[in-house]
C-alpha cells in the first residue's frame, strides 16, 4: 500500500497531491512538467514536503504532524532515474554491489537472481561507459533492485532511450513485475507505457492528483481526455489469449463482448494480456460489411456522443461489458445519423496493434 | 652536484612533501564545502581562502609571523602544549608554503568536485549510503583529477615560495634556506652565480618533472573514469 498526501511550494509550482494505491505497478501519468518526478522526489526523500504524510506497507517515512521524516539513505526506496546515474569510476558489478554491499539482512534479492532477470551476466567485469543506454538503464535498475528496497520508484526510465533499447527495457521491467513481490511506482508521459505496464493509473496534472483508479477505468473517462492525450485516446480493455495462427502470425484475443484478432502476440494460450484500442483506429458501420480487409467487426451499441462542435467527435462504445471508443468525424456523425443507444458495428484493423499496445497484464 | 647544492634541494623537498601533506586534506574538505555547501558566510569563506594569493607574500609572511611567531596568539600555544614550533624552523617554511598555495589547491579540487554531476551522489544516497561513505567512495574517487592538479600546484608553489617564507623564517642555511632563498642568497655573493645557474637549473627540472607527473596521473585518472 502506498500512502501518499503532501503539499509543498516549489517557487510558483504548488504541489497538493494525494493519493492510495495497492497495485504490483502504479502508474504516475501526466504531462511534463505536472509534478510526477516531484512526487516522486518527495517520496524518496530527495525533496522535503511543507506538509503531509508518506507511508509505504504502512511504515511511515514523512509525517508533518508527527515530526517523522526518515533520511532518504534510510528509507530503502530503489530509485531508477530518468538518466541511469551509474557512477563511471565503477565497474557493472561494483556498481550493482553499491547498495547491495550495504542493505540490512536478510538479503532477499540476491546478486545472481538480479543478474539473470536483467541479462547482466555478461557485462560485469565493464565499465559504464562502454555500455549501450538500454544496458545501461537495466544495470541502473538492477543497482536499485539489489539495495532491498521496499518499493522501486522509476521516473522515466525510457524517456531518454531510443525506441529499440524502449522496448528491451520494458519487457525486463514486466519481467521484474512478474517475478519479484516489489511494488512499483513508474512514472511516465507515455500513454503505451503506463497501459502496459500498469494497474493502477495516478494522472497528475498542475500539481495534483486529479484521478486514482484501475488503468482501463481511468483510460476510458472521457473527462481525463485532456490529460490522457488527445491523439492517443483511446480504451484499454483486459482480454485472454484464446488462440494462435501460426500461419498467419496472428493472435486472437477474448475478452467480455467479443474477440479480437491481432498480429502474434507473446503470450501462452489462456494468458491474460491488456489491449489498448485508439479511438482513431475505431470505424463505424451500420450494417455488418463483408468483402472487407478489415479482421475485427464488433457489434456495439452507442453508450455517449462527445460532440463539443469540432470537427472531430468522439464516441462511446458499448461492447458487452466493455467499452470502447471510436473518433470519427462530425460530417459522418451527420451522415450516418448516430444517435445514442443505436446498435452500430465498430471496426478495428488488426494492423492498429503493435507490440506497445499489446503487453502483459 | 656539490654537497650544498644537494642540501639545498634535499631541504626544498622536504620542505614541499610536508607543505602538501598537511594541507591537501584541509584544501579538499574547504572545496567540498564550498562546491556543494549552502550556508550562510560561504562567500566569506571563499574570500578567506583567496586572500594569499591577492596579498603581498610579504604581508603573509608578517602574519604568520605574527600568528605563529614564539609569542604569536597559536605559536605559543602550539609550543607549550605540543612543542611545535614554527619560528625560523623548516616547518615554519612549510607552513609558508602550505599558506600561500592554498588557494591554488583548493581551486583544483573544487573545479572538479564542480564537474561531478551531483545527482550521482543523490543517487548514491538513495542506495542507502550515509553522507561520508559517499564522500569517500563517490566524490573524492571522482575529484581524483582535481585532487591531482592540486597536489602538483601546491608543491611547484612550494618550491617557488620566496616573499611569505623569508618574512616569516628568514634565511637560515640548513633549517629554511630553500631553492630561491639561496638563489637569491647567490645572487647577493661574488662568485655565486655559477651555484645560482645550476641551482636555477634545478628547479626548472624540478617544476618540469612535477608537470609531467600530474599530466600522466590526471590521464590515468581521467581514463579510469571514461574508461
Amino acid at each position: 500500500m502506498i500512502d501518499v498526501s503532501i503539499e509543498q511550494a516549489l517557487g510558483r509550482f504548488r504541489l497538493d497531491a494525494s493519493f492510495r494505491a495497492e497495485a504490483r505497478i502504479v502508474g504516475l501519468f501526466g504531462r511534463s512538467g505536472s509534478g510526477k518526478t516531484s512526487i516522486v522526489n518527495v517520496i524518496a526523500g530527495i525533496s522535503r514536503p511543507t506538509r503531509g504524510r508518506v507511508a509505504i506497507n504502512d511504515v511511515v517515512l514523512f509525517d508533518s504532524e508527527r515530526n517523522i521524516d526518515v533520511r532518504p539513505e534510510k528509507r530503502r526506496l530503489g530509485y531508477v532515474f530518468q538518466d541511469d546515474l551509474l557512477f563511471p569510476h565503477l565497474d557493472v558489478r561494483r556498481n550493482l554491489l553499491y547498495g547491495f554491499a550495504r542493505a540490512p539482512e536478510p538479503r532477499s534479492i540476491a546478486v545472481e537472481h538480479v543478474t539473470q532477470l536483467l541479462g547482466l551476466g555478461s557485462l560485469l567485469q565493464q565499465y559504464p561507459a562502454t555500455l549501450s543506454g538500454g544496458e545501461r538503464q537495466r544495470v541502473s535498475i538492477g543497482r536499485a533492485l539489489l539495495a532491498q528496497p521496499r518499493l522501486l520508484l522509476m521516473d522515466e526510465p525510457l524517456a531518454s532511450l531510443d525506441v529499440p533499447r524502449r522496448n528491451e527495457v520494458l519487457s525486463y521491467v514486466e519481467t521484474l513485475r512478474d517475478e519479484l513481490a516489489i511494488p512499483i511506482v513508474y512514472v511516465s508521459h507515455s500513454v503505451a507505457e503506463i497501459t502496459r505496464l500498469a494497474d493502477t493509473l495516478v494522472v497528475v496534472a498542475e500539481g495534483r492528483c486529479i484521478a486514482v483508479g484501475d488503468v482501463e477505468e481511468v483510460m476510458g473517462r472521457p473527462e481525463l481526455r485532456p490529460h490522457t492525450g488527445r491523439y492517443e485516446a483511446g480504451a484499454v480493455i483486459e482480454t485472454r489469449v484464446i488462440s494462435h495462427d501460426a500461419e498467419f502470425g496472428l493472435t486472437t484475443l477474448g475478452f467480455e463482448g467479443g474477440k479480437l484478432v491481432v498480429p502474434s502476440a507473446e503470450a501462452p494460450t489462456g494468458e491474460r494480456i491488456r489491449a489498448r484500442i485508439r479511438a482513431r483506429d475505431v470505424s463505424l458501420a451500420l450494417m455488418r460489411p463483408d468483402s472487407i480487409s478489415i479482421q475485427n467487426i464488433l457489434e456495439a451499441t452507442i453508450e455517449a456522443i462527445a460532440d463539443d462542435l469540432t470537427a472531430i467527435v468522439d464516441i462511446q462504445l458499448r461492447v458487452g461489458s466493455t467499452m470502447l471508443t471510436a473518433r470519427i468525424t462530425r460530417e459522418s456523425l451527420q451522415r450516418l445519423g448516430l444517435v445514442r443507444g443505436q446498435p452500430v458495428y465498430a471496426l478495428v484493423k488488426a494492423v492498429a496493434f503493435d507490440r506497445r499496445s499489446v503487453g502483459y497484464a | 652536484m656539490s654537497s650544498d647544492e644537494l642540501r639545498i634541494i634535499a631541504l626544498s623537498l622536504q620542505v614541499a612533501v610536508a607543505s602538501v601533506a598537511f594541507s591537501l586534506p584541509v584544501a579538499v574538505l574547504v572545496a567540498y564545502v564550498l562546491a556543494r555547501g549552502r550556508f550562510p558566510g560561504r562567500a566569506v569563506l571563499d574570500a578567506v581562502v583567496h586572500l594569499p594569493l591577492v596579498l603581498p607574500p610579504v604581508v603573509v609572511g608578517f602574519s604568520l609571523l605574527l600568528l605563529f611567531g614564539r609569542q604569536g596568539v597559536f605559536g605559543k600555544v602550539l609550543a607549550d602544549w605540543f612543542g611545535i614550533v614554527f619560528a625560523f624552523r623548516w616547518t615554519g617554511a612549510a607552513l609558508a608554503s602550505a599558506v600561500m598555495g592554498f588557494p591554488l589547491m583548493v581551486r583544483a579540487v573544487r573545479l572538479s568536485i564542480d564537474g561531478i554531476d551531483s545527482r550521482l551522489e543523490t543517487a548514491a544516497c538513495t542506495l542507502g549510503a550515509p553522507a561520508w561513505w559517499i564522500f569517500v567512495t563517490i566524490t573524492l574517487p571522482l575529484a581524483a583529477p582535481g585532487i591531482v592538479t592540486a597536489i602538483v600546484l601546491g608543491f611547484a608553489r612550494s618550491l617557488g615560495e620566496f616573499g611569505a617564507t623569508i618574512t616569516f623564517v628568514s634565511n637560515i642555511r640548513d633549517e629554511t634556506e630553500t631553492l630561491p632563498l639561496a638563489i637569491y642568497t647567490l645572487l647577493q655573493t661574488p662568485q655565486g652565480d655559477a651555484m645560482a645557474w645550476r641551482l636555477s637549473g634545478f628547479s626548472v627540472a624540478l617544476s618540469l618533472l612535477a608537470l609531467l607527473v600530474s599530466e600522466w596521473l590526471a590521464r590515468r585518472a581521467r581514463l579510469r573514469t571514461a574508461a
